[in-house]
């Protein structure tokens, strides 16, 4: 357990989730396809995680596997101590804004995995996860409607209303323009530190990963290994100004091997 | 100036009409009955009480067929689409009956159920069958993962997802496979009736042809399927409008 550091901020003490010895073979065609090489990593509760590795490297398999969506060729995923075993409505994964259903309104995606609920609790719900996210008057809106940014806020929206204890989010922010992007990264933020999750955050992007996470999980390139681990030993709100900022920043870019210019 | 824009195909129709008028007039052996006499026959239907049994036959038998090949044919393309093998399996079946023409059944159609309405709904729901299934099998096939994904992760069990998510991510493509299919279903109506019963808008064309080639009725029996196939197929094209199943016909 080579990668198992110290819990990195006073909150959080409790291991959530442990991932052991995770490696993935994809068959096609005959041939094999090592995506992922004994990946271990500890995620301690209510930590903001981000893997952060070029695009293809396996992140995404990692994360699909860790959700429960793929088993791993070999190792295992436990959660609070019981192993993965398939998605689970306690730990949503969060698409591109791709994954909200078009055919319901922005209260009807809202309410999609509260169908147990009583009718009074689900609309409360409802109308405080629409105002967490910034979507009172456009309950009625169709996905359609709206804009990217907009979609993937309701996305999010739809994954906390069920009280998961973990969110994973797949590079949610991909399609989505620069400037929404940041705003949606302070957006994130804020809901992360109101709601306590545990969030494993994948991005192909150094900058949204240092801005975010707790610890940066930089994995290598194709079959993917864990790197390093950084730790993000900065206060938010972020200064990404600052020398630490930077030179942890300049640290992961020269950990992928890329010369800090262009 | 919307008005007008409106109003451009039915200017353009009475245009066709009156050229078709000038022609006619204009030479003297008859190849064609003039816009006036096919007018005249459409009283002459109405007055003899022809016009409204032919329609009324015509439309049960399409409804008939089409309905029972819908309710059919949807679940097991659904099923199909939903079992990647099945798919593998039953695909070379489906691709051999598929250019065999609705009409090449007429005569087993006949031997099977005789000459009568049933012959005519069996051939409407076969022109039918085929074309619902690999509707429904496609839209199921080109459902994205991350509708069926997301369903699973919000903990909905199989018939959750069938009901909840894969039901409402292919209604808009089984309503434009619908669409189309009932269009199909209103070609053949026709070319059954005109071998298979004795009655109804396809019979009326080859009755007035053979007895005593009426020719005015005929082009008024062709209008008539023109006509219905367009009230049809507008019917159908109503659905696409609701609100909840635009996303799927939006071009962005």
């Amino acid at each position: 357990m080579s990668q198992t550091t110290a819990p990195p901020t006073a909150r959080a003490v409790k291991t959530k989730l442990r991932a052991e010895g995770i490696s993935m073979i994809f068959r096609r065609d005959g041939k094999e396809t090592s995506v992922l090489d004994s990946v271990d990593l500890d995620v301690y509760d209510g930590e903001f995680i981000c893997l952060l590795g070029p695009s293809g490297c396996g992140k995404s398999t990692l994360l699909n596997s860790i959700a429960g969506f793929l088993a791993p060729t070999s190792g295992k995923v436990t959660i609070d101590g019981e192993p993965v075993t398939g998605p689970d409505p306690r730990r949503i994964f969060v698409f591109q804004e791709r994954g909200v259903f078009p055919w319901l309104t922005v209260e009807g995606n809202i309410a999609f995995g509260l169908f147990k609920l009583p009718q009074e609790e689900r609309a409360r719900r409802i109308a405080y996860y629409v105002k967490l996210v910034g979507l009172q008057g456009f309950e009625k809106a169709y996905p359609q409607e709206l804009s990217g940014g907009m979609k993937q806020r309701l996305e999010v929206a739809r994954a906390l209303a069920v009280n998961p204890d973990m969110l994973f989010l797949d590079e949610p922010f991909g399609a989505l323009d620069s400037i929404t992007r940041l705003i949606m990264r302070g957006e994130l933020l804020r809901i992360w530190e109101a709601e306590k999750k545990t969030i494993i955050f994948v991005t192909h992007d150094i900058e949204e990963a240092v801005q975010l996470a707790d610890r940066v999980v930089v994995m290598s390139a194709r079959p993917a290994k864990i790197q390093q681990i950084v730790e993000i030993d900065i206060p938010h709100p972020r200064d990404i100004s600052s020398p630490r900022y930077l030179e942890l920043r300049d640290g992961i870019f020269e950990q992928i091997g890329l010369a800090h210019k262009v | 100036m919307n008005l007008l824009v409106r109003l451009r195909p039915w200017a353009f129709i009475a245009l066709l009409l009156v050229a078709w008028h000038v022609a006619i007039s204009r030479q003297s052996n008859h190849l064609l009955p003039d816009p006036l006499a096919v007018g005249g026959a459409f009283v002459e239907l109405a007055q003899r009480g022809l016009l409204f049994k032919y329609i009324v036959a015509s439309l049960f038998r399409v409804t008939w067929g089409f309905l029972l090949a819908a309710v059919t044919a949807i679940p097991l393309g659904l099923a199909i689409g939903w079992f990647r093998r099945a798919e593998m399996a039953l695909n070379p079946l489906i691709q051999i009956f598929r250019p065999i023409s609705p009409l090449a059944w007429i005569p087993i159609s006949i031997l099977w159920f005789g000459v009568g309405d049933v012959a005519a709904i069996f051939l409407i729901f076969l022109a039918s069958f085929l074309p619902l299934t690999l509707t429904a099998m496609n839209a199921v096939g080109s459902i994205p993962a991350v509708y069926i994904n997301a369903g699973r992760n919000f903990g909905l069990s199989t018939a959750g997802i069938v009901w909840r998510v894969l039901y409402p991510a292919v209604v808009p493509q089984l309503i434009i496979g619908l669409r189309i299919t009932l269009g199909i279903a209103w070609l053949v109506v026709v070319a059954a009736e005109m071998i298979a019963v004795n009655s109804g808008l396809g019979f009326l064309i080859v009755d007035a042809r053979n007895a005593g080639n009426r020719y005015d009725l005929v082009v008024a029996g062709m209008v008539m399927i023109g006509l219905i196939g367009l009230l049809l197929d507008v019917g159908m094209r109503s659905f696409e409008k609701i609100r909840s199943l635009r996303w799927g016909y939006s071009e962005d």
